[in-house]
């Protein structure tokens, strides 16, 4: 409901939009200026010295204006030819034309009615109104999203041009809100929708007959200073009924050109007070520091356009991809397929399922697991359930509360349950979601329509048999061949090669690549090269395949490379074609995000474990930890002259306060040690962090992995701690291939 | 500019004899390209004395920036009833105003003055911008304005 309302005024505007706000920031620009080439304004003067001073140097003077930027101009006569100028207080002589700039008065007209008088000025409005509306729904949005105002400034998550629109936003929404509103407040006004009560006295119904007194004796414009005068209008040359024409800040009347007192004073009300306050927050003239901050701040606003279409269009994208044409509704459909996936392959396969369903015949509805509702499915005759595995067993972000939702629904009157997991072999949680799932629903004494069956790597053809054994248990005839599109991939070339390991027969690399420079439009658009934090993941396809293969990644966007640690496996294709790649060769590969593998935000100390090209995505983290949190390294390898990576890195890091402490384990010295029997030996130090609240990282191959998880258990039993009871309460990660 | 019975809006002692022969007259007011927003121009007579006999148009829709139009505001007291129905949208610079009324004959070679207000935001006020005598002879002729209006002349 917010989103809409954020998302359809906000699309509709845009131009609009776009319009005002650039037009907006370009006449901040003016206060500024002016501000810099005005005259000194002179202390306590009062408008009878400023009107003998222009007096006296122009004798035919008929008006004398101050505007709100504290500019003063005169007006006059000589014979015909009108003349004006702004005038230098001090002096009252000329200093600069008082015509306004042709820029500034083309911009104030297009600004507040786009050239187009009053039908312009409603337009105007109705854009300030829209940009009011979309202030409101984007506070409240960017509050949810952040989890409450407290956390207003708290570092943002998310794609690009999703961030770049909350990071933009939370720092000039209220600006822009203020300006919407003044906007809408000065428009109100020039159609007289804003109570008026400025004086407006009549003509003195008498005056003295006298002339010739000079305005700078005149007492009625002593009292008046300078910074209060609005306008001074001169009675006509040799009219001795005419009087002096004042109108100040607080009011407005009359002066008796031969005595000099007032006559027919009127006072304002308060509107034209706050109406003054109105122009000069809206204009930030009288204010040029104000203005330029506004504008600045108002700059925003396109870019807010430009993001928050952007946002739009790829949403849209996604939900095209990702939607199945003639779906049935949830409480009509006799299929009802839920799909738990990070990425969208998954879905691919759900949508292909579907489709082939539709095409026997069937009603079929496609939603994301975490909508599941067995109540609402009245008509379903099944429910099959797509679960990919993210990470170690876990579930993907968006499926987290799956389990819970399963186990606690009852099973379905009618409907039977078929579950398929999707993962990869290589990790030794194959498919674990996907069997947590199933035995929730066993427990919870769903009927099973199939055992559960597990796809490896997105295989085309695994899915097909699976498809048919499920058209043989329903009755159709089913075989659903899906191959997955090949993800997007990037051009990444190879900048920098470490080498190690060759000495111990493990050849490893430590190999950097150049972040490729996307434009702006290929950025927001997702066509370039995601953002990427050490510990995600680098698929990168190998020349003469086309299954990815993942790699941790040591470095961050913002370390401007994108760094792999990579030891050569024998026969492997991937690796071996890494480990012959030469400096300005290029690889194809993508970021697949690992939201599970990454440093918590808080400053408990942090413990690391990693052996061999484990260390990668260790040291990014290190490298990154510009807050000097205290990290603590325990880093296993064979030998220190052979395959001690990072070796120089981490002894800097130690040095500036990136890296607390290093402790590191040689299996192939004379000390055969490895980091679990490093961990064994300083386990009284471990412990002491543990009890300090630490939380623990480990990544490497899964042998170590697990013998890592052993040691600490034996390690922390006497502190009534386990690495289970972490993980769960996430003091403890795992990354182990 | 559709004709207009402007002459309704002058005060009845002078006109309400003179209706019954009016005739139509055309005024044209060029502006000068003076590179401003749309210039408010008041247009009114006054009497042989100088005192003010009446409106017959009002270029400018606010009501509010009428007291730049000074010398009308304080000739009518800044009374907007003076030009209900005779009001149409400013004039921009370089652009050019035209209008079409009946005026009482009795208006012409009596002593009584057509004059024009101008005034543009954040640009000078310019009353009495044009002072020009209703004469016979002086139908056709331009009179040269100061500020905003290049020329202004009147018509049968």
């Amino acid at each position: 409901m917010l989103r809409a309302l954020h998302r359809w005024p906000g699309l509709l505007a845009a131009v609009l939009l776009l319009a005002l706000s650039i037009s907006g920031a370009a006449l901040s620009v003016f206060p500024t200026v002016e501000a810099m080439s005005a005259p000194a304004a002179v202390t306590g003067q009062s408008v009878a010295d400023l009107a003998g001073k222009v007096l006296a140097a122009h004798p035919t003077v008929e008006q004398i204006r101050r505007a709100p930027s504290g500019r003063i101009t005169a007006y006059w006569f000589d014979g015909n030819t009108p003349g004006s100028a702004v005038i230098d207080p001090a002096t009252g002589q000329n200093i600069g034309s008082a015509d306004p700039s042709r820029l500034k008065t083309w911009l104030t007209d297009f600004h507040r009615a786009l050239l187009l008088e009053d039908a312009g000025r409603m337009t105007t409005a109705a854009g300030a109104l829209v940009m009011l509306l979309l202030a409101a729904s984007g506070f409240a949005l960017i509050a949810r999203r952040q989890g409450g105002l407290r956390k207003w400034f708290a570092p943002m998550r998310g794609p690009l041009a999703g961030r770049w629109h909350g990071e933009l936003a939370r720092i000039a929404v209220v600006s822009l809100a203020l300006s919407a509103l003044t906007a809408l407040w000065m428009t109100a006004a020039t159609f007289d929708f804003v109570p008026a009560d400025e004086a407006n006295p009549d003509f003195p119904s008498q005056v003295s007959g006298l002339s010739g007194l000079s305005p700078a004796a005149m007492p009625a414009l002593a009292a008046i200073a300078v910074s209060d005068l609005r306008d001074l209008t001169f009675p006509y040359a040799g009219d001795a009924t005419d009087a002096y024409a004042l109108t100040t800040s607080t009011g407005a009347g009359y002066v008796d050109q031969g005595t000099g007192v007032a006559l027919a004073w009127q006072t304002n009300g308060h509107w034209p007070q706050i109406g003054e306050w109105i122009y000069l927050l809206h204009t930030g003239e009288g204010a040029a520091l104000w203005g330029a901050f506004l504008g600045l701040l108002t700059l925003a606003a396109p870019a807010l356009v430009v993001t928050g279409t952007s946002i739009w269009l790829r949403n849209r994208k996604n939900r095209q991809s990702l939607a199945l044409a003639g779906m049935a509704r949830a409480d009509n459909a006799e299929t009802v397929i839920l799909v738990a996936s990070e990425g969208g392959s998954t879905w691919g396969f759900a949508k292909a399922l579907g489709t082939a369903l539709q095409a026997v015949g069937g009603s079929v509805h496609l939603a994301p697991l975490s909508t599941f509702a067995p109540a609402s499915y009245m008509k379903a005759a099944r429910i099959v359930i797509m679960a990919a595995t993210w990470g170690d067993g876990d579930a993907p972000a968006a499926a987290r509360n799956a389990l819970n939702l399963i186990a606690s629904a009852g099973p379905h009157p009618t409907a039977r349950l078929c579950i398929l997991g999707f993962g990869d072999r290589n990790f030794p949680a194959f498919c674990a979601f996907a069997e947590n799932l199933d035995a929730a629903a066993r427990t919870a004494g769903w009927q099973m329509l199939l055992p559960l069956d597990r796809i490896d790597r997105q295989s085309a053809q695994a899915f097909a048999r699976w498809s048919e054994s499920l058209g043989k248990a329903i009755g159709l005839p089913l075989s659903v061949f899906h191959q997955p599109e090949p993800p997007r991939t990037t051009a990444l070339t190879l900048t920098l090669r470490r080498d190690y390991g060759q000495a111990v027969q493990a050849p490893t690399v430590i190999l950097r690549f150049a972040v490729p420079h996307a434009p702006l439009l290929d950025r927001l658009g997702g066509r370039s090269l995601a953002r990427f934090h050490a510990g995600d993941l680098i698929g990168i396809l190998p020349q003469g395949s086309t299954v990815p293969r993942y790699y941790s990644l040591a470095s961050g966007t913002e370390d401007g490379f994108v760094e792999i640690v990579v030891r050569k496996h024998p026969g492997g294709l991937c690796s071996g074609q890494l480990l012959d790649l030469r400096p300005g060769q290029s690889i194809a590969a993508f970021i697949k995000p690992n939201p599970c593998f990454r440093p918590d935000h808080t400053d408990a100390p942090l413990i690391l474990v990693g052996a061999g090209t484990g260390i990668g995505p260790l040291a990014g983290f290190i490298r990154a930890n510009a807050r000097h949190r205290p990290i603590h390294l325990w880093f296993g390898a064979r030998h220190p002259d052979a395959d001690y990576l990072y070796a120089d890195d981490l002894k800097d890091w130690a040095a500036n306060g990136h890296l607390a402490t290093l402790s590191t384990a040689f299996s192939r010295t004379a000390a055969r040690q490895h980091v679990q029997d490093r961990l064994r030996a300083d386990a009284d130090r471990i412990r002491g962090l543990m009890s300090k609240g630490a939380h623990v990282m480990v990544c490497g191959g899964r042998d170590m992995a697990q013998g890592v998880r052993e040691t600490l258990a034996e390690i922390l039993a006497p502190a009534g701690l386990a690495p289970s009871a972490l993980k769960a309460g996430g003091r403890y990660a795992e990354d182990s291939y | 500019m559709k004709p207009l019975l402007a002459a309704l809006a002058l005060t009845t002692a002078i006109i309400a004899p003179g209706l019954a022969i009016a005739r139509p007259v055309t005024l044209t007011t060029n502006l000068a390209p003076y590179g401003g927003p749309g210039a408010y121009l008041a247009i009114y007579i006054t009497d042989p004395s100088g005192a003010y006999a009446g409106s017959l148009w009002m270029a400018g829709g606010k009501s509010k920036y009428y007291k730049h139009l000074s010398d009308w505001t304080r000739l009518t007291g800044g009374d907007v009833a003076q030009v209900d129905g005779i009001t149409g949208a400013s004039v921009g610079s370089g652009r050019s105003l035209g209008l079409t009324m009946d005026l009482a004959d009795a208006l012409f070679d009596a002593g009584y003055t057509l004059h024009i207000d101008a005034a543009a935001e954040d640009m000078r006020d310019s009353p009495n911008e044009i002072a020009v005598p209703l004469t016979t002879q002086g139908a056709g002729q331009a009179v040269q304005g100061r500020r905003y209006i290049a020329d202004f002349s009147y018509a049968f």
